[in-house]
């Protein structure tokens, strides 16, 4: 859409993702209102499911179309600079939803209630029989994360260099990293001492973990997109945002977890029995 | 339908820029947007109906309230396809006044601003084309508009006692998580949730397109004061509301899947939701207020023709506001047993708010003063904005101290208060940035006269409705209550009529938009003259479809400060 203006903004065409992502995301809170209260509503599921698949086309098509432009040379400088705030922007954003979440960990941890009898005034609370060792799987599990930003920057740097081979490796790595992170989540949540909710330990323990995992996922997917893209032979040395910023959304998840296992797994789990 | 797009783009691509007023289809121009102008419209529109919801809403709410005892919500809750009965009436109140505070906060307020005017004029007064993410900026419009809908939904499922989400605006647990069994507050959540991730999807683009998107020569220190604002409500929404989207998802999980956040039997907290909530949602209301000062700074300048009175005072001043507006929010939470020493903090740190807020008042005042003042339809509204909101921010610092908020906490002062600044301060602001800019948009002059009329009804009207009220606070009168003891009657009868007042002053209103749109003289470019000088006034009424083919530059010569008259500034279009 270079046309004939003279400036290096992006005017795009009419749009009709905008209108279907909204109306999915209606569709799937919707439903999952529906699937929360099966007493009032049948099918919740159903209408669930149309809606993430909604959103799942929206994303599919909508970041299709980012690329393709990007592909077609409509990304000059100054739009790159747009997308690099963007995403700054997103991920401040997302660093506030994670201060929500470990706002009511410190104040769950720092002042256990005295008077409900499954806190017991202590944290974690006497419902919670044991914890899970943080210096066993958490611990691996950071070491983890801590290594997939190191084989991330490892394809950044081939990639600046011209070294397609050396980024698709470090991007396997990064992603094979980022799986087995997932997988020993999973295992770690279902081998858990404690089930979710109840109490305030495990319902902030969950929640946050939980929402980090998502994020990891998230991620990962992130990643898996820039594989493929690299396999088509997309991103110069100069010009390849879409690594940067999911390489900058992989950095991200990495600092929340590392505030999650110093102040969650070690500092919040501190003097309970060790599962 | 990817198709369609695609189709679109390789026409679009050979002929958009050959002529700057090519303009799509109907379904394609109002339904897949990528234009700043047309999301704006749609945002006004959509804020314009929103807003008759919530106000039809109130007028229930003044009907019922203009004498004691319960008499037309038995009759509503049979309306609306319920079974009337004691506690159903009194969950239909609570129904009420959810729907009027989450309408007004969400749906008309902050689209109206942000979105509308917003939308509208940040690029055209920094010399840009269009937003810096066309896209995701229609995709803002249409998570507003189906966040609304989810909010709808509620209203017609079970939320306790009867149908609707009854929790207020501000969703406490544990009215909300225990005390509201059904689906309406499930769907109210989501409400919030969609309308918040619009919300910070809106602020991106802001913040995206004022940093990276200004003309040639146009430095942070030379834009705009309304388009200063507009940047730090951005930064005000992108930094509070993930911290709200955590709070009730915190309640959703309480609610659904037995998390115990706020549910003091699993040593939860209610108070934290507070804490969590206001975190948000005391930046909101300077969201709710901030692009106000933005065009109240323009306004101001235009009918006094005089540049603002200290122009980087005052854009540090909503800079100054931001920042502290993020550690004040527990003054909304002074009875619920905060440490003394706590409400000392929070008592102080509101009270410094007043600091720069008085810049902005006393600038006003001093731009004025000496200047050649025209008392055109939008002045008139930017004179009551000032007079008004002085009064609704006098309030503020009252209320601000804990230890008279102990009395007047949930009492009817604090509904004065509140609406002394929003219906007052960001309501006249948006009448005011509506009669300034209405023929800009739509190229059609409204009536002056009825302007005016609108003007002195509607400030008779609403100051009718809520200068008794403070009143009614220091009485001790609670709010959200549908009823209330024969000694309050007296002030609670006047202020129902000037709600009768009030809604003839909207009647008004509308007729006036309908006389522009049909019986409007055409509106040339600058037809505020001399005063106005920034960039949207170089355009047409109404602007090009694609405006600033060519970026206009900003020299020492043109800048609007310099404020030369109309004919001394470069043409562009």
């Amino acid at each position: 859409m270079a046309g004939t203006a003279n400036h290096q903004f992006h005017i795009l065409p009419p749009d009709i993702w905008p209108l279907i992502g909204s109306l999915s995301a209606l569709t799937m809170t919707s439903g999952l209102v529906m699937y929360m209260h099966p007493d009032v509503f049948s099918m919740g599921w159903l209408v669930l499911g149309l809606g993430i698949a909604g959103l799942i086309a929206t994303f599919f098509s909508w970041f299709s179309n980012i690329v393709k432009e990007a592909e077609a040379g409509h990304h000059s400088p100054v739009v790159q600079l747009h997308l690099r705030y963007g995403m700054i922007l997103f991920i401040a954003s997302e660093v506030m939803f994670f201060v929500g979440w470990f706002w009511s960990w410190f104040s769950f941890a720092l002042f256990p209630d005295q008077l409900s009898e499954v806190i017991g005034g202590t944290f974690p609370p006497k419902a919670i029989e044991a914890v899970m060792d943080p210096f066993d799987l958490p611990l691996l599990n950071t070491l983890i994360l801590l290594c997939s930003g190191t084989t991330v920057t490892w394809a950044h740097h081939s990639l600046i260099h011209g070294d397609r081979d050396g980024l698709k490796k470090g991007l396997w790595l990064t992603i094979l990293l980022g799986l087995l992170f997932t997988a020993i989540q999973a295992y770690e949540y279902s081998h858990a001492p404690f089930d979710f909710g109840g109490n305030t330990y495990s319902s902030a323990f969950y929640m946050a973990t939980g929402f980090h995992g998502f994020h990891v996922i998230v991620g990962t997917i992130f990643l898996i997109v820039c594989l493929i893209r690299a396999y088509k032979g997309h991103f110069t040395p100069r010009q390849h945002f879409g690594f940067e910023a999911a390489a900058w959304y992989w950095h991200f998840v990495d600092v929340v977890w590392l505030f999650l296992f110093v102040s969650v797994y070690v500092w919040g789990s501190w003097g309970a029995t060790i599962h | 339908m990817a198709t369609t797009a695609e189709t679109f783009q390789a026409h679009h691509g050979d002929h958009a820029h050959h002529d700057a007023d090519h303009k799509p289809g109907f379904f394609a121009r109002w339904f897949m947007s990528t234009n700043h102008k047309d999301i704006g419209t749609l945002y006004l529109i959509f804020a314009i109906f929103a807003g008759i919801v919530g106000g039809a809403i109130s007028g229930i709410m003044r009907m019922e309230l203009m004498h004691p005892g319960i008499q037309y919500l038995g009759w509503w809750v049979n309306f609306m396809g319920g079974e009337a009965g004691f506690d159903q009436n009194l969950h239909l109140w609570n129904v009420l006044i959810t729907a009027h505070g989450l309408i007004m906060v969400f749906f008309m307020v902050m689209p109206a601003m942000i979105g509308g005017f917003g939308n509208w004029f940040v690029p055209l007064m920094i010399g840009a084309p269009d937003m810096a993410f066309p896209r995701m900026n229609n995709i803002s419009f249409w998570l507003t508009f189906v966040a609304f809908c989810s909010l709808m939904f509620s209203t017609f499922v079970p939320g306790g006692t009867g149908n609707g989400a009854g929790t207020g605006w501000t969703v406490y647990a544990p009215l909300s998580t225990t005390g509201s069994q059904g689906p309406a507050v499930d769907f109210a959540i989501f409400a919030l949730h969609l309308a918040g991730a619009a919300s910070i999807m809106g602020a991106i683009n802001f913040i995206t397109t004022i940093f990276n998107m200004r003309a040639p020569g146009m430095t942070l220190h030379k834009m705009p004061l309304f388009v200063w604002s507009v940047l730090v409500t951005a930064f005000l929404l992108l930094l509070a509301l993930p911290v709200l989207a955590a709070a009730i998802t915190m309640l959703l999980t309480d609610r659904n899947f037995g998390t115990t956040f706020f549910d003091p039997a699993g040593g939860g907290d209610p108070v934290l939701y507070q804490h969590l909530f206001w975190f948000f949602g005391h930046p909101e209301v300077y969201i709710m207020i901030l692009p106000g000062f933005g065009m109240i700074s323009q306004i101001v300048a235009t009918f006094s023709r005089k540049p603002v009175f200290g122009y980087l005072g005052m854009a540090y001043a909503m800079v100054a506001i931001g920042f502290v507006g993020f550690i004040v929010w527990a003054h909304h939470m002074y009875t619920v047993g905060l440490d003394v020493n706590t409400k000392m903090y929070f008592t102080a740190a509101t009270m410094v708010i007043a600091v720069p807020t008085g810049v902005k008042i006393f600038s006003w005042i001093a731009t004025m003063w000496g200047g050649s003042l025209e008392f055109k339809s939008p002045m008139v509204w930017a004179l009551g904005f000032i007079f008004l909101f002085t009064i609704g921010g006098v309030t503020g610092v009252v209320l601000a101290n804990g230890g008279i908020d102990d009395n007047l906490h949930d009492t009817y002062y604090v509904v004065a208060h509140f609406h002394y600044v929003l219906s007052m301060g960001a309501v006249f602001s948006l009448f005011a940035g509506f009669y300034y800019w209405f023929p800009k948009m739509s190229g059609r002059w409204h009536s002056e006269l009825l302007s005016h009329l609108h003007f002195w009804t509607f400030f008779i009207g609403v100051n009718v409705i809520f200068f008794p009220m403070h009143f009614l606070g220091v009485q001790g009168m609670p709010r959200r209550y549908p009823d209330f003891t024969p000694a309050y009657s007296y002030f609670n009868e006047m202020a129902s009529y000037g709600y009768m007042i009030m809604a003839g002053s909207m009647l008004i209103f509308f007729v006036n938009i309908g006389y522009a749109l049909f019986a409007g003289r055409k509106a040339e470019g600058n037809y505020w003259g001399e005063g106005a000088t920034t960039l949207e006034w170089t355009l047409p009424s109404p602007p090009p479809y694609h405006q600033f083919e060519t970026l206009p530059v900003i020299t020492e010569a043109n800048d609007y400060h310099n404020h030369l008259p109309a004919g001394e500034r470069p043409a562009n279009a």
